[in-house]
């Protein structure tokens, strides 16, 4: 089971590879939309990437409650495994 | 109408003057293919680009382009700020863009289904369709300036890139727009779209010497080789142009078009469908025959294809056809498909702006059959002017289908 500090590192590795977004701007407070310019398309692919990377599933229904970082983590932090 | 910027990425350079260079040089940028994937294909070499667009563009950028856009988008960053325009407030509203490939995001396309086999829909990208869609290159092009004027994608597979260009040319004198970015690139470098080629003996299958395959007008010539690549103009009016002082490489001016409706792949025997594009090429530009000094043709090394060109030049132009140095530049580069047309024009505009008719290369064994003045292994010197006036380039491309488009550019 990932620590919410690894899940946090591998998303912001998965932002910067699909947003570009540099690892030390991702942080818990920080909004995908408002903050890390991720839109909708973008979402799409952190949220795959990070199903493969942290073996949970994240319907597409929840991707909307995701507005910030610390929202995914928490997401997965309590789904994963 | 007037052309003021260039841009190419190419097999023989990552720019126009790289390009441009190796051309007169003669070299070739055809090479073995080493993927894994082609160690059993029938076809086993290329014209890759002599520079991948990772030593040029961003990885965001690049994993959300299909290569044919990425391709596009390099090329039209270097022809726009090759017109000076970098940095200029330009009227967005009176900014085009006509930018095509012959097939479209095929890699993107295939990618994705590979994708979609071993990991089920999720692992499709949401990506796949702005990525894979035909209209992606000219809608990223589009979206680099901000051209509100229009953004089209007029298709016709080995004709795209002078069809978009010839579009372009219209969207100007049609009063739409004061500047056009336009041209033609294609990235179908893939085991599937090679073995379809191939299948329909269209391809050289001289894999013992890559560089040597691609020879039009050689009696030796079995089929093209696949190249890589996009080349793209800026055009714009004469009195655009003008006001802002802007330098002119050439005038383009005009554009003939026709259709074979002979067949889907091999063209009309008689030569009457090339023929009368020629034709209407030379009227649209209100041009004489004499001027025409020099042909930039759409050879790409078929049997047929070649002479059957040339038989249809003389049948257009008579003995006008004579005088013309023509230079069959796909023995360099290979065959770019949708981005054949677009280098095509940047080398027909080079020529015409430095009087130079780039070589043919590889013919070691002249056809009987090609027997007008083809340009052989060094460049030709051209004249600026004849008694007519000023010189004229024809740039031919056709297409499976049986589209036929040629552009008349003239020296400014």
């Amino acid at each position: 089971m990932a620590t919410q500090e690894e899940i946090l590192s591998g998303l912001a590795e998965i932002v910067n590879e699909v947003a570009g977004i540099d690892v030390e701007d991702v942080q818990l407070d920080k909004s995908f939309t408002e903050d890390l310019d991720v839109d909708s398309l973008t979402m799409v692919e952190v949220v795959v990437a990070a199903e493969d990377k942290f073996g949970v599933k994240i319907p597409d229904e929840e991707v909307k409650n995701l507005s910030t970082v610390g929202d995914a983590v928490s997401y997965i932090a309590s789904h994963a495994g | 109408m007037v052309v003021t910027g260039l841009g190419a990425t190419t097999p023989l350079g990552g720019d126009v003057a790289s390009t441009w260079e190796a051309l007169l040089a003669g070299q070739s940028g055809i090479v073995p293919l080493t993927e894994e994937w082609a160690a059993d294909m029938p076809v086993r070499m290329a014209g890759r680009v002599q520079v991948e667009p990772a030593e040029v563009m961003k990885p965001v950028e690049r994993r959300r382009l299909d290569r044919s856009a990425q391709f596009a988008l390099i090329a039209a960053r270097e022809a726009w700020k090759d017109a000076g325009l970098d940095g200029v407030e330009v009227d967005v509203h009176r900014l085009g863009v006509a930018v095509g490939s012959g097939i479209g995001g095929v890699t993107t396309l295939l990618d994705n289904y590979d994708l979609l086999l071993a990991k089920g829909p999720r692992g499709v990208s949401p990506r796949a369709v702005p990525m894979l869609m035909p209209n992606s290159p000219a809608a990223y092009v589009g979206l680099e300036f901000g051209a509100l004027a229009g953004v089209h994608t007029p298709v016709s597979a080995c004709a795209t890139g002078c069809e978009a260009i010839g579009y372009a040319l219209n969207m100007i004198r049609s009063g739409r727009a004061d500047v056009v970015v336009c041209g033609g690139t294609e990235a179908a470098i893939h085991p599937l779209p090679i073995s379809a080629f191939a299948n329909m003996m269209a391809m050289s299958k001289n894999n013992e010497d890559p560089k040597r395959a691609s020879r039009p007008y050689d009696k030796g010539r079995d089929g093209f080789v696949l190249g890589e690549g996009s080349g793209i103009v800026v055009l714009e009016s004469e009195e655009h142009a003008a006001a802002r002082g802007a330098r002119v490489y050439a005038v383009l001016a005009g554009v003939g078009y026709s259709a074979d409706s002979h067949d889907i792949a091999q063209p009309d025997p008689t030569g009457e469908g090339i023929a009368a594009a020629v034709r209407s090429a030379v009227a649209d530009a209100g041009i004489s025959p004499e001027q025409i000094v020099h042909l930039n043709a759409h050879a790409t090394s078929t049997p047929l294809g070649d002479t059957g060109e040339l038989k249809a030049l003389r049948m257009a132009l008579g003995e006008d056809a004579e005088h013309i140095a023509i230079s069959a530049t796909k023995s360099m580069t290979g065959h770019l498909l949708g981005g054949a047309g677009g280098i095509e024009t940047v080398f027909a505009v080079k020529a015409v702006h430095e009087l130079l008719a780039p070589p043919t290369i590889n013919i070691t064994d002249l056809d009987e059959n090609a027997d007008l003045d083809i340009v052989r292994d060094e460049p030709r010197a051209l004249p600026a002017e004849t008694p007519a006036g000023p010189i004229v380039a024809l740039n031919n491309s056709f297409g499976f289908g049986g589209h036929n488009v040629v552009l008349a550019i003239r020296r400014a």
